[in-house]
């Protein structure tokens, strides 16, 4: 339990993505079966223990402590399983005789022991357990750990171990369950690759590398189909052998989310394809926006109304699977076809096809790019006419080439401190721009960017924030931002939509600082009216003005 | 006397009446008697000082010669007649030279226990429990979260991320006077023989340190040439605390951000200060350590000042001790 503890007290005070998974490669490589076993599953989010009810804790914990010193404790902490680690109090001498107390052996016995029972096993646990081992147990139990360590870098600190490529793992991780023996064999090179008899797995995706400068100029465009980017999310859907499955780009299984999907998934086959909510264009309505989509992503479960509000389906690029069969070696051509015809078939609105847009020159295509018809298209696929499906990213069967990002000129008002490299940094900026309030012209914050800058322009705008603070609260600084003294940039975006969470009223995706202005001054910068009008018009209207495709 | 006649706290500090003197207090007086060194309980400007030898010379090297008109260096145990009253100190284990100061009258002593600790710590002297009537503690670590663990655990963390990531400079985050000198002295005891490269604020407390008879090993500044390139790569760096939010932590390509503080048990002060490795050790006593000590010493009354007073008050009126907060100001109750 102890190496667990310590690996999750490392990586929740640890910012940068190779020293997390340094530290769970590490412990992998060094922890027992099945030990490890359980602690990948407890980070990964598929380990399923009986959950404890912060109640009870906190009922074992006034057995033994005056309830007044409990609050002052619990006030100062903040958080309840933290404040129960630290004030909990074994009695002297009074221990139980020394169980095993290895990660392996406590999930065994919390899996072994009745509801009626769970109390003592908890208590006992907590005496017998020292300060950091007792704050894990009491994560494990009440579940959720949040420690910042995503499914996708977990499983990277796998391949890392193993030596392996983080795909062969995805391909892998549904088809297994803790404690992962047969996997971690495998990734010690001491047996061959698990087999999986599970149908329905998920296999890793085909990626699209970004046109670069000339990329395109020796190529031929009869060589390439054409097809939109859709904002939304790529997905994988497998229905094999009377299982369905949703899976994520690398490999989470959303299923629970949307059963408004699955159920709909009535054919036999793996597809590929853009998760978006709002109509297909079979029924001939729009396209809603990935603000929208939102609402329905990092669920567990899903309301019925938030099904009938947010509606979602499933847009086609590929599939990798037409019935049992493995297509991935036909060329995109053939595979389109067998797309085409299965999606004929499928629930109207809950699939459409991917459209292939038409062009003749590269030329012609870059000009459609720059002007879609349609608000969440973030850009324009190019995918070679005889490419097999391939795991992973190579460079040459898919290109992506996005449209040309929004710009604004923005004011910084607001800076933090980075972490790691750049703890002595003032890097984080929330900027804003001009709005009316009262007849009076105020910035409003509109958002948040951390990169985008060179290391160059990193000194010059920590400068100017050390030097222009108005303000501190805590690891935050208000700096200067006046008409004629402050700080414009220009930010970057992909994408703007209406949000009622921020106070402008709108929220950016993706924004960057991609400019700084020192030659603007802040009277110079963007007004809120210019974002709004970048967002376009209601969906209503859009939904009336749209062509079909 | 009554004790409340003898000590009592008023705007510059304690004060006691019948000897005309304060205890550590926070603006210029007449006559203060000192407990320890840190910056909110001994300060320049005072006429007359009395403190431990060493507590006079930290002084010293912290304010320069002039830091009163006249010192008088108290010897561990012995008593001194300052007006009506006599006064002693004791060692309180927090730092180098800290004292606890008996006061007595008739026969009512008072202890003021200054910041104490009951850990070993192989820079300064133990903690002596004195009997009195009236204990004065402090309370910075008074909530019964605080369970400080072992310092070799601690110092095996960093010795253990030190082989984790040999190519990234250790910068420990650690107070210049006493817990700079306690981690060196912990990481010779561990075995770590490399030099350690210190701040230029910490340079004339560790020489201080080590003319006492406290050994540091190989001590370097962690400065570079003009134009020097040293990465630092696998090497600890300790400086004050402020320090890695400044310029200067920027000739450290990409560091692990450590502190050694006792704050470091809540995970959440950890992160919102960005620290990536925190060291939970500290100068000051934790809860088991706090209540330990007024059950050793069993006064008849306990006072509580600068930290959480409300919590220990608290557990004293649950074990029927008389007990009250005293409410001084001007002390930092999170400096650690």
């Amino acid at each position: 339990m102890r190496a667990f503890a310590e690996l999750l007290d490392r990586l929740v005070l640890t910012p940068q993505r190779n020293a997390k998974i340094k530290l769970m490669t590490d412990y992998f490589r060094a922890a027992p079966d099945p030990d490890r076993g359980y602690a990948l599953a407890a980070i990964a989010g598929t380990l399923t223990l009986n959950v404890v009810k912060p109640n009870v804790l906190r009922q074992l914990v006034l057995e033994r402590m005056d309830e007044v010193l409990f609050r002052y404790s619990y006030d100062y902490v903040g958080d309840l399983a933290e404040t129960i680690s630290l004030v909990w109090d074994p009695p002297a001498g009074g221990k139980t005789a020394i169980a095993d107390l290895s990660l392996g052996a406590v999930v065994h016995q919390l899996e072994t022991t009745g509801r009626a029972n769970v109390h003592g096993l908890v208590r006992n646990l907590l005496d017998q357990l020292e300060g950091s081992s007792r704050f894990a147990f009491l994560k494990l139990i009440t579940g959720g750990l949040r420690i910042g360590v995503s499914a996708r870098l977990v499983k990277q600190s796998l391949a890392d171990m193993g030596d392996a490529d983080i795909t062969e793992i995805e391909t892998l991780w549904h088809g297994l369950s803790p404690p992962y023996t047969t996997l971690f064999r495998w990734l010690d090179g001491k047996s061959d690759k698990p087999e999986l008899d599970t149908p329905a797995v998920f296999h890793a995706v085909m990626l699209a590398t970004p046109v670069g400068d000339n990329d395109l100029a020796g190529l031929d465009p009869k060589d390439f189909a054409a097809e939109w980017k859709w904002d939304g999310i790529r997905v994988q859907l497998a229905n094999v052998g009377g299982t369905r499955r949703l899976y994520s780009r690398s490999g989470d299984d959303i299923s629970g989310a949307f059963p408004d999907i699955l159920e709909a998934a009535d054919f036999e086959g793996i597809l590929d394809g853009e998760l978006l909510v709002g109509g297909t264009m079979r029924t001939n309505r729009a396209t809603r926006t990935f603000s929208d989509l939102q609402q329905r992503l990092n669920r567990k479960t899903v309301t019925r109304k938030m099904l009938e509000e947010y509606p979602a389906f499933i847009r086609g690029y590929d599939l990798l699977f037409s019935g049992r069969r493995d297509i991935r070696p036909d060329s995109f051509l053939t595979r389109r076809a067998e797309l085409a015809a299965l999606i004929e078939k499928a629930e109207p609105s809950r699939f459409d096809l991917s459209p292939l847009v038409p062009f003749a020159s590269w030329e012609e295509l870059d000009r459609l790019r720059a002007d879609p018809p349609d608000p969440v298209i973030e850009g324009i696929m190019l995918k070679r006419l005889d490419s097999p499906y391939t795991s992973g990213r190579s460079k040459g069967p898919w290109f992506k080439w996005k449209r040309e990002p929004y710009n604004v000129d923005a004011v910084l008002m607001y800076a933090q401190r980075g972490h790691g490299k750049r703890s002595s940094y003032y890097s984080d900026f929330t900027f804003g721009v001009w709005t009316k309030d009262d007849g009076k012209d105020v910035l409003v914050p509109v958002g948040k960017a951390y990169f985008g800058f060179t290391d160059a322009e990193l000194e010059v705008l920590d400068r100017y924030v050390r030097n222009n603070t108005i303000e501190r609260f805590g690891p935050v600084r208000s700096i200067r931002a006046e008409p004629d003294h402050g700080f414009v940039v220009e930010v970057a975006f992909e994408g703007i939509n209406f949000s009622s969470r921020h106070k402008s009223g709108v929220a950016m995706r993706f924004p960057r600082i991609s400019r700084l202005r020192t030659d603007k001054l802040p009277q110079d910068a963007d007004r809120l009216e210019t974002l709004l009008a970048m967002i376009g018009p209601p969906e209503e209207d859009l939904a009336q003005a749209r062509e079909p495709i | 006397m009554k004790p409340e006649t003898l000590l009592y706290p008023t705007p510059k500090g304690l004060y006691c009446e019948k000897g005309g003197f304060y205890i550590d207090p926070v603006q210029p007086v007449e006559r203060a008697l000192i407990t320890h060194g840190h910056a909110d309980h001994a300060r320049a400007g005072h006429t007359h000082v009395m403190a431990t030898r060493e507590t006079l010379d930290i002084m010293r090297i912290r304010y320069g010669d002039a830091f009163c008109i006249s010192s008088e260096a108290a010897v561990l145990g012995a008593r001194t007649s300052i007006g009506d009253v006599t006064a002693s100190f004791h060692p309180a284990g927090h730092v180098l030279g800290s004292a606890q100061i008996a006061v007595e009258a008739g026969a009512t002593r008072i202890v003021v226990s200054g910041d104490y600790k009951r850990r070993r710590d192989p820079t300064c002297l133990s903690f002596e429990p004195v009997p009195c009537d009236v204990f004065i503690t402090e309370a910075t670590f008074g909530l019964p979260v605080f369970h400080h663990p072992d310092d070799r655990g601690e110092i095996a963390k960093l010795l253990t991320s030190l082989r984790q990531f040999p190519e990234r400079a250790h910068l420990v985050g650690a107070y210049a006077l006493g817990k700079a000198q306690r981690i060196i002295a912990l990481l010779r005891e561990a075995g770590y023989d490399a030099p350690i490269f210190i701040h230029g604020a910490l340079t004339n407390l560790c020489d201080y340190y080590e003319s006492q008879g406290i050994p540091l090993g190989d001590i370097r500044p962690a400065t570079l040439a003009p134009g020097e390139k040293q990465s630092f790569a696998g090497a600890v760096v300790i400086g004050p605390p402020s320090a890695f939010a400044d310029k200067w932590a920027r000739r450290f390509p990409d560091p692990v951000a450590i502190f050694a503080s006792g704050w470091m048990l809540v995970r959440q002060r950890a992160k919102q200060r960005g620290v990536e490795l925190p060291m939970i050790i500290s100068d000051h006593c934790d809860w088991p350590e706090l209540t330990e000590t007024i059950n050793e010493i069993k006064p008849g009354q306990v006072w509580v000042t600068h930290g959480r007073e409300e919590a220990l008050v608290r557990w004293c009126e649950l074990q029927g001790i008389s007990a009250r907060p005293l409410h001084l100001v001007g002390y930092d109750d999170e400096g650690e």
